[in-house]
């Protein structure tokens, strides 16, 4: 049984169709990386998934079981499941790191305040934001924000991380500590799905690559095949042009 | 009454005038004071409601909605009258000050409404979805999140507001409110010139407000200073 | 006293009560006018007349901002007739009105001079217009745009502000509406008609500038 596995999601925003019959599954300790061109949906996917965007039809099954998203309920449940780190780290800028890491689990799953900032503080070092815990967003990088965005979205022990272009909105020089970050995770077996544009560090870390483009899937395979030897006249259009820088 | 000046100018400042007068001044800070601050509570639930998605909530909106757009396009003096006559009306026999406190409420509550929605919605959409994404409800994401970002935001333009409505006390004036321009009426009515008399008053609630205004120019600058140009 | 609500008795007199309104907005529209004139002096003045005349400007405006309108048409109207200066209620709250505008119409041209950056000039320098030209073609159309909205908003709050006008006796909408309660003792469905029309004419007057802001002027301006 997969882990996570969609069949036919379709969604909607605003009456324009922005995912259309999209499925794919991931199996437990997988990698699998989202790329395509703007606009193709991947992001979107990722929202829908978390349910910050409600699907017009499809089917969502964590471990074999169908996730109901028009249950609020049910959506709760499984966003407990995941955790998501966005492009712009969409820290709380009113909390310095440590406490952007512990809220949830203290407020939302009502776990005793001591014991979650030491594992705060645990994870916090593990991303290299050990002497930074009392720091605000704004004296911080981009890259240590989105470093505390993985730390905050790990402290919620979820089954699969959503990273949704998590390098986009860097400085280059900034991007490598991140990646360093999700290559530790991928050596530690975290489910991930990752949605980006570092297409070398996507060759290197996924298991799984898939192809999106006007809100479908076009092709799924694993990370040397899409780059490769791509089958999809599309897919081989979008990789070309990457490739040529 | 045109004797020696000096003369009027003195009987003019006699202790019981300048007690009748701190009195009236007082009335009219506490009355746009109480006003704004009760206009602030009532403002922020109606902020709330008019922000929310969900369906039993859509005739509180709706009626927060006609309420603020309403309120806030009619003259101080008429909304005055009307919650005058409406207490008499419904037979409630208070003070004229309460009556004056009421109307004060109703439009600040208006108008503080639309500067609390329009805070609340300053604070960046990305902050509700990483709390939603977490799981956070409603009530906690405004409670730790949004609220702790909006209130610099928010804060200036209500106290300028509230500055702004102590001139508009002048006008309960009418119902009889012992504030500040009633109290210049009753002293021209018993003698002293009105140059004189309406002099003192506007000096007295230039007194009031200028320091307030510095005062809130400082709270913007400090506050928000991305806002103040 | 109503002892119930019988809105039929006053339904006779919403003309007299819209006829009010009309002349409402005329004072608006007049104290708008002269507080324009006075508010584009005196944001020269303090942009860049000499310093004892910017000073001077400035303390007009902070005193008049820091005072009610009410008091300041009491002083014009009571007060002055010691001088031999007599005004009827009318000319009073004119007046008043025109004064107390200049001083908020001063601070919103001021910002409108403050809002063209040297920039600007020195691109239409370079572009080779005269001064004459950079300001005809640049400087006006980029002012006017930026000061519809502010100036739209003021010419809306002295209209709600004219009513004030009733309490020297001057009938205007609220001047009538008191007419009008003195007469049928119709108290709250004379003030709440009274107050919906007020609201009318606002949200007719917001709508009609707003359009007039995006069609003529390119500003972009909200209705709600």
């Amino acid at each position: 049984m997969h882990h996570l596995e969609v069949a036919e999601l379709s969604a909607s925003y605003n009456e324009t169709p922005v995912l259309d019959r999209v499925s794919l599954a991931i199996d437990k300790g997988e990698v699998v990386s989202l790329i395509g061109p703007s606009g193709s949906g991947k992001s979107t996917f990722l929202r829908v998934l978390v349910g910050l965007l409600p699907p017009r039809s499809g089917r969502v099954l964590f471990h074999g079981v169908e996730v109901d998203y028009r249950s609020k309920s049910a959506v709760r449940a499984v966003r407990d499941r995941f955790a998501i780190v966005f492009q712009q780290y969409n820290l709380f800028q009113n909390m310095n790191a440590l406490r952007n890491v512990t809220i949830a689990p203290i407020k939302v799953k009502g776990r005793d305040r001591v014991e979650v900032e030491e594992e705060a503080k645990v994870i916090l070092t593990k991303v290299g934001l050990g002497a930074k815990l009392g720091a605000y967003p704004d004296e911080l990088s981009g890259g240590q924000q989105q470093r505390v965005a993985i730390a905050r979205a790990l402290a919620l022990k979820p089954e699969i991380l959503l990273l949704d272009e998590i390098t986009s909105a860097l400085d280059p020089e900034l991007v490598n500590e991140v990646l360093d970050t999700i290559r530790l995770l991928a050596a530690d077996g975290m489910t991930m799905l990752i949605v980006s544009h570092e297409m070398a560090f996507v060759r290197e870390v996924s298991s799984k690559v898939i192809f999106m483009a006007d809100g479908r899937v076009v092709e799924t395979g694993p990370a040397a095949e899409i780059f490769d030897a791509p089958r999809e006249p599309r897919t081989r259009e979008f990789v070309s042009k990457i490739l040529r820088h | 009454m045109q004797t020696d000046g000096a003369y009027v100018i003195a009987s003019f400042f006699s202790y019981y005038n300048i007690v009748f007068l701190l009195d009236a001044l007082v009335a009219t800070l506490l009355l746009s004071l109480f006003g704004c601050v009760i206009g602030a509570i009532a403002g922020f639930m109606l902020a709330i409601s008019r922000r929310s998605t969900s369906l039993p909530f859509l005739p509180l909106r709706i009626a927060a909605g006609l309420f603020v757009e309403t309120f806030r396009r009619v003259p101080f003096l008429v909304t005055l009258m009307l919650i005058f006559f409406i207490f008499q009306f419904v037979r409630l026999d208070v003070s004229l000050f309460i009556v004056a406190l009421a109307s004060v409420c109703l439009i600040a509550t208006a108008y503080i409404t639309e500067i609390i929605r329009s805070g609340l919605e300053s604070v960046h959409r990305n902050q509700w979805d990483a709390a939603i994404a977490m799981n956070l409800s409603a009530a906690q994401t405004l409670a730790y999140v949004i609220i702790p970002q909006a209130w610099k935001v928010v804060l200036p333009p209500v106290f300028s507001f509230f500055i702004l409505f102590i001139k508009d006390t002048a006008l309960a004036s009418q119902i009889g409110v012992v504030e500040l321009t009633y109290a210049g009426k009753v002293l021209n009515d018993k003698g002293f010139p009105a140059s004189l008399v309406f002099g003192t008053i506007l000096v007295l609630y230039f007194v009031l407000s200028y320091p307030l205004t510095r005062l809130g120019a400082w709270m913007e600058a400090t506050l928000a200073p991305s806002r103040s140009r | 006293m109503t002892y119930t609500l019988q809105y039929g008795q006053i339904t006779g007199y919403v003309p007299y009560l819209v006829g009010g309104a009309w002349i409402s907005l005329q004072i608006a529209f007049l104290a708008f006018c002269g507080g324009m004139v006075i508010g584009l002096f005196g944001a020269m003045a303090r942009t860049f007349g000499s310093s004892t005349i910017a000073r001077l400007v400035r303390w007009y405006v902070v005193f008049i901002t820091n005072t009610p309108q009410l008091v300041q048409i009491y002083l014009i109207f009571f007060a002055l007739p010691d001088l031999g200066i007599v005004f009827s209620p009318y000319q009073a709250v004119l007046i008043g009105m025109t004064i107390n505008a200049g001083a908020y119409l001063t601070e919103i041209q001021r910002a409108g001079f403050l809002s063209v950056h040297r920039s600007e000039l020195e691109a239409a320098e370079t572009l080779g217009m005269s001064r004459m030209q950079s300001v005809r073609y640049v400087i006006l159309p980029h002012i006017i745009r930026v000061l519809f909205p502010p100036l739209s908003n003021q010419y809306i709050m002295m209209t709600l502000g004219t009513s004030m006008a009733a309490i020297f006796g001057v009938e205007e909408l609220t001047g009538r509406a008191f007419n009008v309660n003195a007469t049928t003792f119709r108290s709250i469905e004379i003030f709440s008609l009274t107050a919906l029309i007020y609201v009318a004419i606002t949200f007719l007057a917001t709508v009609a500038l707003a359009l007039a802001g995006r069609f003529l002027v390119r500003a972009r301006m909200r209705v709600l």
